[in-house]
């Protein structure tokens, strides 16, 4: 897709009517495309080229990159930072901010810092507890919870002051996100949840693992009932299991991820088990396609990201429509960009 | 006491609209309390208020309590101290990420929820950021001087 008001890749958009954001991201979305997006992990090092190495991978097969904001409460380079990198070459990054390691202060300190860095896009979590992760003798801080921190990046956008009532002078002009877990008990209170985060300011949506389509089927039928649909961009989260083993030991240790026994069958009865995980997940991601109400697909492959491309490219759902890189105009000119 | 917080979650109905008439009854008591003095009668009160509601639902004291929008199950009992729902981390089994011995107390909180009147609704409210000054606070006496105040000319 080719902004023709995108004077230099990269750089800051005209913000449209309607928008919220000088983003490619929105665009893409408002525009009614099916977007994806995918997720950086990022790296234990000092290195920018990391980082760069990191996202190239994904290449002309995303419209936005997710960088994690110390997933599983393990340490690693902080989201603020890859995000500013990221768009220095004019990526497009969801600053993922996580209410457990930062108070307020700090937070609405980074979404100024953020936006000033050029980062359009910013997703609210509460974050995994600390006794997750690498450093369990951590304070956990939770000043926040993820509507309030919603609410918080809102205020500083849309009133253009911070929650103690000082004026800021120029507001960061982001879209907000939060996460659902469809998937997670208490079930049957999870779209009214999604509604909650929606009032709190939430435009867009990235879901937890999905590998049961019917209970997805559900939820979004509830979101549709609660009059949702039309106030909020749905991208449905998914990713290639590398083996039976391997999503058995997810479901059992990770928080919140439900695998049915059935997709755990399937893998264990394939030859190549990481292949049939890769055909799995780009089924998948067909499926939640056809799905009323979903806008696009996140797509989490921790240490595996090289198999986003492949599963987004046999998926078909970008319909040729080559997203942003850089260099895309001038290396794929081969390829059709609409 | 974890025993006696699921009996609270249980009996929410009837804790709730004892509450109730228990609010309205130190409204009513404003004069008195106000002769006597907010401010001295803080360290009194907060120390009975966090025995019974310590006792009833292992109470946090974080000095805004929002029990009745909560099905009467006390969110700062969250590890996460979670005010506007359960996180994306509750297990298979209902129990809390965090604590796996625990019910998710998002859980008892929508259960708990569903049996005062309104509480379907209010349970929807979104809820502020914690003002964290106000923890060991009344959450009992700021209640009702924010009420009687909102209504004296």
């Amino acid at each position: 897709m080719i902004f023709e008001d995108e004077p230099v890749p990269g750089y800051p958009l005209p913000i449209l009517p309607g928008h919220t954001s000088p983003g490619r991201f929105e665009r893409v979305l408002r525009a009614g495309q099916f977007a994806v997006t995918s997720e950086l992990a990022p790296p234990d090092s000092a290195d920018p080229d990391e980082v760069y190495q990191r996202a190239r991978i994904f290449d002309g097969y995303v419209d936005a990159i997710n960088a994690t904001d110390g997933s599983g409460a393990n340490c690693h380079m902080s989201s603020l930072a890859v995000c500013a990198l990221l768009t220095r070459v004019g990526y497009a990054p969801v600053m993922q901010i996580s209410c457990r390691d930062k108070n307020r202060i700090a937070i609405q300190g980074d979404i100024l810092g953020a936006a000033a860095m050029g980062v359009c896009n910013i997703l609210c979590l509460t974050g995994d507890g600390v006794q997750a992760g690498d450093h369990p003798q951590a304070l956990p801080v939770f000043d926040l919870d993820s509507m309030s921190l919603l609410e918080t990046a809102r205020t500083l956008r849309d009133e253009h002051h911070f929650l103690s009532g000082r004026k800021i002078t120029h507001a960061p002009r982001v879209l907000l996100g939060a996460a659902e877990n469809p998937f997670a008990r208490p079930v049957q209170w999870r779209a009214t949840r999604l509604a909650k985060k929606v009032a709190a300011g939430a435009q867009f949506i990235q879901t937890q693992y999905c590998y049961d389509v019917p209970m997805l089927r559900n939820f979004m039928q509830q979101v549709e009932d609660l009059g949702l649909l039309d106030q909020v961009f749905i991208l449905v989260g998914t990713g290639p299991l590398k083996s039976a083993k391997a999503a058995d030991w997810i479901r059992t240790h990770v928080p919140g991820v439900h695998i049915p026994d059935a997709v755990i069958e399937r893998l264990r009865g394939a030859t190549d088990q990481a292949l049939e995980g890769r055909r799995l997940c780009t089924e998948l991601v067909q499926e939640i396609r056809t799905i009323r109400g979903v806008h696009g697909v996140h797509l989490m492959a921790y240490r595996q990201e090289e198999t986003v491309a492949e599963i987004i490219e046999r998926s078909g759902v970008l319909g040729g429509r080559v997203p942003w890189h850089p260099g895309r105009d001038a290396a794929n000119s081969n390829r059709i960009a609409s | 006491m974890y025993a006696v917080r699921q009996w609270s979650v249980r009996h929410a109905r009837g804790l709730n609209a004892f509450y109730r008439a228990f609010e309205n009854l130190l409204v009513a008591l404003d004069p008195i309390l106000r002769a006597i003095g907010y401010e001295r009668l803080e360290r009194p009160v907060a120390a009975v208020e966090r025995t019974v509601k310590g006792f009833l639902f292992d109470c946090r004291m974080c000095g805004q309590c929002i029990l009745s929008s909560t099905g009467m199950s006390c969110p700062m009992n969250c590890p996460k101290n979670l005010r506007n729902g359960p996180c994306g981390g509750v297990r298979a089994n209902g129990n809390c990420e965090v604590r796996p011995e625990m019910k998710c107390v998002w859980r008892e909180a929508v259960a708990g929820s569903a049996r005062i009147p309104g509480g379907a609704q209010t349970i929807r409210d979104v809820q502020a950021a914690v003002d964290r000054r106000l923890q060991g606070h009344s959450s009992w006496l700021r209640v009702v001087r924010e009420r009687t105040e909102a209504t004296r000319p």
